[in-house]
């Protein structure tokens, strides 16, 4: 069963073609990468499938097998669809001035009724759903802080409890991790995978260092100039490879160190101490380069 | 232009024969053009302005100063008899000011929504903007003018005067931070499925309310400073009694009047500067 399909996406602006014609199928439970340089079409392509831009004419996305847009219009159904994709954004893009419950109740705006979602009144059950997920993510501490005041890793784990609440079937993300120090980044990708294993939620996740998406994801979806110039498993990716696709880019996409691999880098329980010396491993060998 | 960058390969012979860009390469000379026109225009503006606004007449500021000091010594010693007249009248003010701020606080809310480019289509957007420059644009005094005829001669007139007028200001400054704000979490709570309303009321409102609820604070008080001015056409409080005293050449009651006018203005003032601080 697919969960995302999109056929001929283009989208075009001013003079720049940011999407070229992009044809992608996505499984429902898959973990996918999406990978490419600066300017390759990965945000913009993520924001399409998410409802948040319109293509141009001739593309279609459907979403569970729904039409989600199509020829630059959104479907009949689409405030629904968005309630089934949760989004995750570099910025993370939570409402700073709210506490992290707040943003996080926000999820459920998609699934009760418009008129108590609007005046704010959230049932305790609800209340409830929204201090687990952050449980879920490992911060049930600051459910009453202000979002501003969280770190972004912290930030970045709200926003997945906020698609945790939403019960999204589809989680998109969209550079979850750029802005983000190495042990917070390998935390959030920690959660993720988390869900997508235990929940079956299908994860779109773009990347920018092809590192990550050989730990965590099977299959790698590259983008260049707004085309997927490869599509298959992670593993097939090699340094030689990328520098065929991308050229002089492709330093941009690797870690100047690799990284440990899956399980190896969380042993047992603890995780402070674990990601500790990955960090202070990692700034050694940045410092020459 | 490029004069300066050519001494300096002989004067380092050294550092290679590579070309220096001239100081000016890039610069854009269209700029500082428009910099002496706009320079040129303010001040032709106010030369034409000179003659008109009977500038000329500056020097009888200094020729004929004794006759302001004999007008002001009138108000030197101000008389507080009344006072409890006085501060009751001045409340009255006051309360008109608060329920006129408040009426248009609450308009101005979904105003300042529907003002904001960022929110709405123009088809919406233009016919609220005008709307509110109607509004702005007609003076509370005429307003309480106006509303005089409607509702008799009393503290009634004023409010509906500083409603109507200080919503049009309100919706403005109102739409102008709501124009200001980051998309991002917006996009974030429309991500869940929400209705539009509901990107305003999660997304946009908490990130503009420190913002309203300064513009609000000071609104409320220049309507203070307005809701006296109001008084001197009937609409009630401090003003008329300060109006009826003036004119009746009462100048110690007058000056008394004054004093209990600045103290509430430098009052209301450091009040809703620390609410300001309690806000944001």
């Amino acid at each position: 069963m697919t969960a995302i399909a999109v056929e001929n996406l283009c989208k075009r602006f001013g003079k720049k073609q940011a999407l070229a014609g992009v044809d992608l199928t996505i499984g429902k439970g898959e973990m996918v990468a999406l990978i490419g340089a600066s300017g390759s079409g990965k945000s913009t392509l993520i924001r399409h499938i998410a409802g948040l831009e319109r293509g141009d004419a001739g593309s279609l996305i459907e979403i569970l097998g729904e039409v989600q847009q199509k020829d630059g219009r959104y479907g009949p159904k689409m405030r629904e669809l968005r309630g089934n994709i949760g989004v995750i954004f570099q910025q993370f893009n939570l409402v700073a001035r709210l506490p992290v419950i707040t943003n996080v109740l926000c999820g459920i705006l998609g699934r009760i009724s418009p008129w108590r979602g609007t005046f704010g009144f959230f049932t305790r059950a609800e209340r409830i759903a929204a201090i687990e997920a952050l449980g879920r993510v490992g911060i049930p501490e600051v459910a009453w802080q202000r979002a501003s005041t969280l770190s972004g890793g912290q930030q970045q784990r709200a926003a997945i409890a906020r698609t945790l609440v939403q019960r999204s079937k589809i989680l998109l993300a969209d550079e979850p991790i750029a802005s983000l120090d190495p042990a917070s980044a390998r935390r959030v990708m920690d959660v993720l995978a988390d869900i997508n294993r235990s929940e079956g939620m299908t994860v779109l996740v773009s990347l920018h260092q092809v590192e990550y998406a050989r730990v965590y994801c099977d299959r790698t979806v590259a983008l260049r100039d707004g085309k997927v110039v490869y599509d298959g498993p992670s593993d097939a990716l090699s340094d030689s490879f990328l520098t065929e696709l991308y050229g002089a880019a492709y330093e941009e996409l690797v870690l100047p160190q690799k990284l440990p691999v899956k399980g190896e880098a969380r042993p047992t329980g603890t995780r402070e101490p674990v990601d500790r010396p990955v960090v202070g491993a990692r700034k050694k060998t940045l410092q020459p380069a | 232009m490029s004069t300066t960058s050519e001494p300096l390969p002989a004067a380092s012979p050294s550092r290679g024969q590579q070309a220096m860009p001239g100081i000016n390469a890039g610069r854009d000379w269209s700029r500082s053009f428009w910099n002496l026109v706009i320079l040129a225009g303010v001040i032709a503006a106010l030369a034409i302005s000179w003659g008109p606004a009977e500038m000329g007449r500056w020097t009888f500021l200094f020729t004929d100063s004794a006759n302001m000091a004999e007008y002001a010594s009138g108000f030197l010693h101000p008389d507080f008899t009344d006072w409890r007249y006085y501060v009751q009248e001045m409340i009255v003010t006051v309360e008109i000011a608060v329920w006129g701020t408040f009426l248009s606080l609450i308009v101005s809310i979904p105003f300042g929504i529907l003002c904001a480019h960022n929110m709405v289509p123009w088809w919406v957007l233009h016919p609220c903007r005008r709307l509110m420059d109607v509004f702005r644009a007609i003076h509370e005094v005429v307003w309480a003018v106006l509303f005089v005829v409607a509702v008799g001669l009393g503290p009634f007139a004023g409010v509906m005067a500083l409603f109507i007028h200080n919503t049009g200001i309100m919706a403005k400054l109102f739409s102008e931070a709501v124009e200001s704000i980051d998309p991002r979490p917006v996009e974030g709570i429309r991500s869940t499925g929400a209705t539009r309303i509901q990107e305003v009321v999660f997304g946009v409102i908490p990130q503009v309310l420190p913002l309203w609820v300064s513009y609000t604070l000071y609104r409320l008080e220049t309507n203070v400073r307005t809701a006296t001015i109001l008084g001197v056409i009937g609409a009630g409080g401090i003003g008329q009694v300060m109006f009826e005293s003036i004119r009746g050449f009462y100048y110690p009651q007058s000056s008394a009047i004054l004093i209990i006018v600045v103290v509430t203005v430098v009052l209301t003032d450091l009040l809703s500067q620390q609410l300001r601080k309690f806000v944001t």
